[in-house]
């Protein structure tokens, strides 16, 4: 490997032969390691055990600390510490002195330093630190093995934000004339681009020459980051297809060197990798998959050996072609190859069978039916694990004929499993078959009965919720939905009446729930004798508080009789002094609503769970007390940040969290980590108005770093997000008048944002809650302002970012422009549609919300048009005034061509594709389809505009808005046009753009006070040193004007060598950069809410650098 | 393929080797540790060498009195990784010269070596037999050797 070693090797043969015979032999007499051993295996305690690491501890304790111990002694007292952790028992005294022994010692002590690292500290260790000098002189050393071990301990363990400094080392091994050491750098990189993607994008075309690397090892690490790129963008890898074809084929035809062939199959590693990137490639991608069917088949051919690796690689084959466009040979082959697993009498490929049979069932149903025998034999497996795997087989064609055979089967399983996890799984799937598929009423019922009682607690809560929707919603048929609750709720009334059953929790709740609402649809029911009965469950002890609320609210609706009122009052009064406030409130309501019986028919109608209450969200029976109170001298109701503000404006007491801030001894202006740039410009005291600011940071000087935030602006921070996530109890009432001013965008966003699922929760819960009357007091309390405070929390970055509602100084010229496109775009006769409410209507929001709209589509007659063209003459005239790129054509095919140009608008990035009709016939059904995964397209994630003609010749344009709500440093979008030519079939065309984070850049007009407070609210940060354009008189204000440039920031400030630099991502998102310049280079230092638009930024800004 | 952890236990239950490759806290590590043990040693012989573990699917195979156990995405090959076991036994083997516990036990920080020359960060990172074992022989010899030169009692 190394030349010293060969020579040390070749010069001392007959030392080498006493080593030739390793093992137990080896260990040396005296050695401690092993007298330790010997004595833990001797004892036969655990407690005995216990005593003789603590002393061995202690003892290596005193051996670190001692000045006299020798770095070799260090070495060996470093394994046994390895021993007693091994064991469970924490050594972390001797963290540091691992540290020490990897910067220290030669060769040998530095590898089990090194190893003591790896093993001893976790990720986030603050130690760690003290390894990054270690590690950068190690890997400029001259000695291979140092550079090894160095390569090693990063690519298992390295701090995040030290990436930076050992990444051109790394990347200079890259070039390195071992083979082994540019195999472990390209491992050590594929660890930072998992770690943090953007600080290695830069070298893409370095991990390209890794692939093309001569040695085979080399190219196979480098199939590991291309593995997970791929992975993510699937898309951009394309044309790489041909060439991973290239290598399997090499592979399997077997023309690489012995040494990597594994029990005579070649690289199977390396096949297994290939054939994964290839499923990914070739999915949904007829002409990608096209490519590899020769080589797949080959390798379905070639894979015939009896031997374990080669079904590995068989089983990861048939998944591929699975995957990948169709090609039905292969399929053929495939399914094949998945009948000898299933058949197989080992163990081990049966069980993968049954996992491939899972994945296909759904596009190839008879292949189960094909083996429909084994699969019933596997049912009775002895072993569970392949039990489990045949459950989840026919867990995939479950159908209404089978239903009932099936969820027999999976119950059976159920009744034994005791794994927890296994359970939650399992119950949850056979909930949602007996939903789908139930045959008819009782089954379901008593299905869902078995569901609950072997759930446990810990079920997941939508198996609950959604089988009480079913029960109150009903289906269209209201005899059946009769007969259901019927049936309910007689099997409820005998599972209580048998005591033994000790229940599970919420089956005791849904129990509750169904018998208060329902139980009157049981004729000749006394429902004295059903409150009695759940009377009898508030006497066990082994019902919990929440079950208990839920038994007291069912009681509220059953108090119809004299004897049932009785007993009401008796438990409202036995919990009326109960120490849980949800249970105390419960009990009063159940008195007093057993007292008012017109109230309870009102607050509890029967069978009306469904109904929506009409709820006066604005309070207004309230009016009446507060004017009273006004008039006696209250002081108005503001609300909090209002009062917050006012409060800051006083320099009253200061209850705003102390945010991370200077330590008072540091006028002397030393930089610490998390020092605020104002404050630093401050101290060199420039302008007056700061500092006050300075005052109010140097006296906060807690240091807060790493300590969880969990008391905030708004009060306590977890709780505000369990209130946020409590589902509001009436949101389909109208909006509220307090979201109304320009909320309608807002609940439009929020709500298609959350998904279906999401919406259909709330449905329940609103059911739920209406029917419920008031469940606990968390949700009483949230009643009134639950909907207005989601759409609030959503406004929340943009209100940050301009500081609690002050508007920032907007420049005068973006004012023109506001004006110019408000007044311009419904001017314009042209046919432009404008569809929402679209206009930007406030740029001074932060454009947050102006984005829900849309300048949808629309068209123009006009003169045939070539990429060169100005876009000015189409494009609205409200646009033109806006900051464009160059037009830039996208594809053509002879009939129709794409052109794309880019316009800044303020608040999105506005995509406008030119369609221009290259015939002198019309086209019909033009229609423009704009997605991208990682930027949001007007109101949706797609948008599809279409005209209904195109004249010949003629040009159309359509407009898209785009967002990025999440940073990544690129966004692609995919463009498909469709369009029938005049007689011809529907013709389409798809191509994809891609858009850079820059584009989605806008300014930031903030003034230095209110970028020094943004600063301070700011979590997320990043550092990192850029190099500094050299080549004019001021270097620091070149370089920023260079940035401003490329990506659109607002210069906020220059102070001396200090420049702060503001930005915004649209819709609204703010990224603060503060550069400091020193010698030749810009120490810049990036802060924002969201935690990655700093990484992703700073690559642009280092872009941005190179290119000037 | 990527590894959660790599963990070698005793038919005691008694663990002798353990490498992580995902950030876990040590309470997590310990409850692993235990109900990996529980889960592997109450299998009885002949059964499938794959388990489930919460969301995690769990690869084992005994090799004389050692338990060697891994833990991997649901969506891994579990073929493979049953490889990756043996491919780390055959290196020990070759290393050790016909491996048993008792090397594992006494040398384990060489144990550790091996698994690092062999897999980096939960991913296969040598499939050579000849090249791992070069590249740990290079390293080790010459500590073996300097030592031996040097010829200093050893405390």
């Amino acid at each position: 490997m190394s030349d010293v070693v060969e020579k040390t090797l070749t010069a001392l043969p007959s030392l080498l032969s006493l080593d030739s015979q390793p093992g137990a032999g080896k260990l040396s007499v005296t050695s401690k390691l092993g007298s330790l051993i010997r004595g833990i295996t001797e004892l036969t305690s655990k407690h005995e055990e216990e005593k003789l690491i603590k002393k061995e501890l202690a003892a290596i304790k005193e051996h670190v600390s001692s000045p006299n111990t020798t770095l070799r002694q260090m070495k060996e007292i470093m394994v046994r510490a390895i021993y007693c952790e091994m064991l469970g028992f924490e050594a972390s005294f001797c963290y540091i002195h691992a540290i020490k022994l990897a910067q220290q010692g030669s060769m040998f002590e530095k590898r089990v330093g090194y190893l003591a690292v790896s093993l001893f500290l976790r990720e986030g260790h603050d130690l760690l630190l003290l390894l990054v000098n270690t590690v950068l002189k190690d890997l400029q050393s001259t000695n291979l093995i140092e550079v090894c071990m160095a390569l090693t301990v990063v690519s298992q363990i390295f701090p995040k934000d030290m990436i930076p400094a050992v990444l051109p080392l790394v990347e200079d091994k890259l070039t390195h004339s071992k083979e082994i050491i540019r195999r472990k750098a390209v491992l050590a990189l594929y660890k930072f681009y998992l770690m943090a993607p953007n600080q290695v994008q830069h070298i893409h075309d370095k991990f390209r020459r890794a692939l093309c690397d001569k040695d085979p090892g080399v190219m196979t690490a480098s199939l590991h980051i291309y593995l997970q790129m791929i992975k993510e963008s699937p898309e951009n890898y394309k044309e790489l297809a041909g060439s991973f074809v290239v290598i399997l084929k090499q592979v399997v035809s077997g023309k690489l060197p012995a040494d990597f062939s594994y029990h005579s199959v070649p690289a199977p590693w390396l096949q297994m990798q290939l054939l994964r990137i290839l499923a990914l490639l070739g999915k949904e991608d007829q002409r990608t998959s096209e490519i590899m069917y020769e080589v797949l088949d080959e390798s379905l051919r070639r894979a015939e050996i009896n031997h374990n690796i080669t079904y590995a690689i068989l089983y990861e084959c048939v998944k591929t072609v699975y995957t990948i466009h169709p090609k039905s040979e292969l399929l053929e082959k495939a399914a094949k190859c998945i009948g000898k697993f299933v058949l197989s009498p080992k163990i081990n490929l049966k069980y993968l069978g049954l996992k491939a049979l899972t994945y296909v069932v759904q596009q190839d149903p008879n292949l189960a039916l094909q083996h429909q025998m084994t699969i019933i034999e596997c049912l009775d497996h002895p072993d569970p694990i392949i039990k489990r795997e045949t459950l989840e087989l026919l867990y995939r064609i479950t159908n209404a004929q089978n239903v009932t055979v099936i969820v027999e089967k999976m119950l059976d399983f159920l009744r034994h499993s005791r794994d927890e996890y296994t359970v939650i799984g399992l119950v949850g799937k056979v909930a949602e078959l007996a939903e789908k598929y139930a045959p008819d009423n009782s089954w379901f019922v008593q299905t869902m009965n078995a569901v609950f009682s072997l759930g446990g607690d810990a079920m997941q809560p939508d198996i609950t919720n959604n089988f009480l929707r079913l029960l109150a919603e009903g289906f269209d048929n209201a005899e059946e939905d009769r007969q259901l609750r019927l049936l309910a709720v007689d099997s409820y009334l005998s599972l209580l009446g048998g005591e033994a059953a000790s229940l599970p929790q919420p089956f005791l709740q849904i129990i509750s729930w169904v018998l208060g609402e329902y139980s009157y649809l049981k004729v000749g029911q006394d429902p004295t004798d059903v409150l009695a009965r759940l009377g009898a469950l508030l006497e066990r002890h082994d019902i919990t508080t929440e079950t208990r609320c839920w038994v007291l609210a069912a009681m509220g609706k059953l108090c119809t009789t004299d004897g049932a009122l009785r007993r009401a009052r008796e438990v409202a009064h036995q919990y009326s002094a109960c120490l849980d406030t949800a249970l105390r409130q419960q009990a009063m309501e159940l008195e007093l609503l057993g007292q008012d019986a017109p109230l309870r028919h009102r607050v509890l109608p029967h069978d009306a769970s469904c109904e929506d209450l009409e709820v006066d969200s604005s309070l207004s029976f309230l009016d009446g007390f507060v004017s009273e109170a006004l008039a006696l001298g209250a002081a108005p109701y503001k609300p909090p940040h209002q009062r917050q503000e006012e409060l800051s404006q006083h320099k009253a007491l200061n209850f705003e969290p102390y945010g991370p801030s200077l330590p008072a001894s540091l006028s002397a202006c030393s930089l610490t980590d998390r020092q605020s740039p104002t404050a630093m410009s401050l101290s060199s005291g420039i302008s007056g108005n700061s500092t006050e600011q300075m005052q109010k940071a140097s006296s906060n000087t807690l240091k807060l770093d790493g300590v969880k935030k969990v008391w905030g602006k708004e009060g306590y921070l977890p709780q505000k997000e369990a209130t946020e996530e409590a589902p509001p109890p009436v949101a389909s009432s109208a909006p509220t008048p307090s979201c109304q001013q320009g909320g309608a965008e807002h609940t439009q966003l929020a709500v298609s944002s959350a998904g279906e699922e999401e919406q259909e929760k709330r449905q329940l819960a609103a059911t739920l809650f209406v029917g419920l009357g008031s469940q606990n007091s968390l949700c009483l309390m949230g009643k009134p302002d639950a909907a207005p405070k989601r759409i609030w929390r959503r406004q929340r970055p943009d209100q940050e970012a301009l500081d609690g509602g002050s508007r920032p100084p907007v420049s005068s010229v973006d004012d023109t422009l506001d004006g110019l496109f408000d007044d311009a775009v419904p001017d314009s006769a042209l046919l432009y549609s404008l569809d929402g409410p679209s206009v930007p209507q406030s740029c001074l929001d932060g454009g947050g919300e102006a984005a829900g709209g849309s300048l949808d589509a629309g068209m123009e007659p006009a003169l045939a048009l070539s990429p060169g063209d100005a876009p000015g003459s189409l494009l609205p005239p409200a646009l033109l005034a806006l900051p464009r790129s160059d037009m830039e054509a996208l594809c053509s095919d002879g009939t129709l061509s794409v052109c794309a140009c880019k316009v800044y608008q303020r608040d999105a990035l506005l995509l406008a594709l030119f369609l221009s009709n290259a015939c002198d016939l019309p086209l019909e059904e033009l229609s423009c389809d704009v997605t991208s995964e990682e930027a949001k397209v007007t109101d949706g994630y797609t948008t599809a505009a279409s005209i209904s003609l195109l004249a010949g010749r003629g040009v159309a344009v359509v407009l898209h808005h785009l967002v990025m709500e999440l940073p990544s440093s690129q966004a692609v979008v995919a463009v498909r046009v469709s369009y029938r030519p005049g007689a011809g079939a529907p013709t389409q065309q798809a191509v994809s753009l891609s858009l850079s984070l820059a584009d989605f850049i806008r300014p930031l007009p903030v003034s230095t006070e209110e970028y020094g407070r943004l600063w301070l609210s700011f979590s997320n940060d990043v550092k990192q040193n850029l190099r500094l354009l050299a080549d004019s008189e001021d270097p620091l204000a070149a370089t920023l004007a260079a940035l401003k440039d490329k990506l659109r920031l607002h210069i906020v400030d220059i102070i001396g060598a200090e420049g702060i630099v503001a930005c915004q991502l649209v819709p609204g998102q703010p990224c603060l950069l503060h550069c400091h310049a020193h010698g030749g280079t810009l120490t810049a230092w990036l802060r924002s809410p969201l935690p990655t638009l700093p990484d992703c930024l700073l690559y642009h800004c280092q872009k941005a650098i190179e290119e000037s | 393929m990527k590894m959660r952890f790599l963990l070698l236990f005793s038919r005691q239950g008694k663990l002798r080797l353990q490498k992580w490759f995902t950030p876990l806290v040590e309470r997590e590590r310990k409850k692993v540790v235990r109900d990996m043990t529980l889960m592997v040693l109450g299998r009885p012989p002949r059964s499938c060498n794959f388990l489930h573990w919460k969301d995690l699917k769990v690869v084992y195979k005994r090799y004389a009195s050692l338990y060697f156990c891994c833990g991997l995405d649901d969506k891994d090959n579990e073929l493979l990784a049953l490889e990756v076991l043996h491919r780390y036994v055959e290196l020990l083997d070759k290393y050790f010269g016909n491996v048993c516990e008792l090397d594992i036990i006494f040398n384990f920080e060489k144990a550790y070596f091996i698994l690092d020359e062999f897999l980096m960060g939960g991913e296969v990172q040598e499939t050579s037999k000849v090249t791992v074992a070069k590249s740990i022989e290079a390293s080790d010899m010459l500590q073996e050797t300097m030592e031996e030169y040097m010829s200093k009692p050893a405390f």
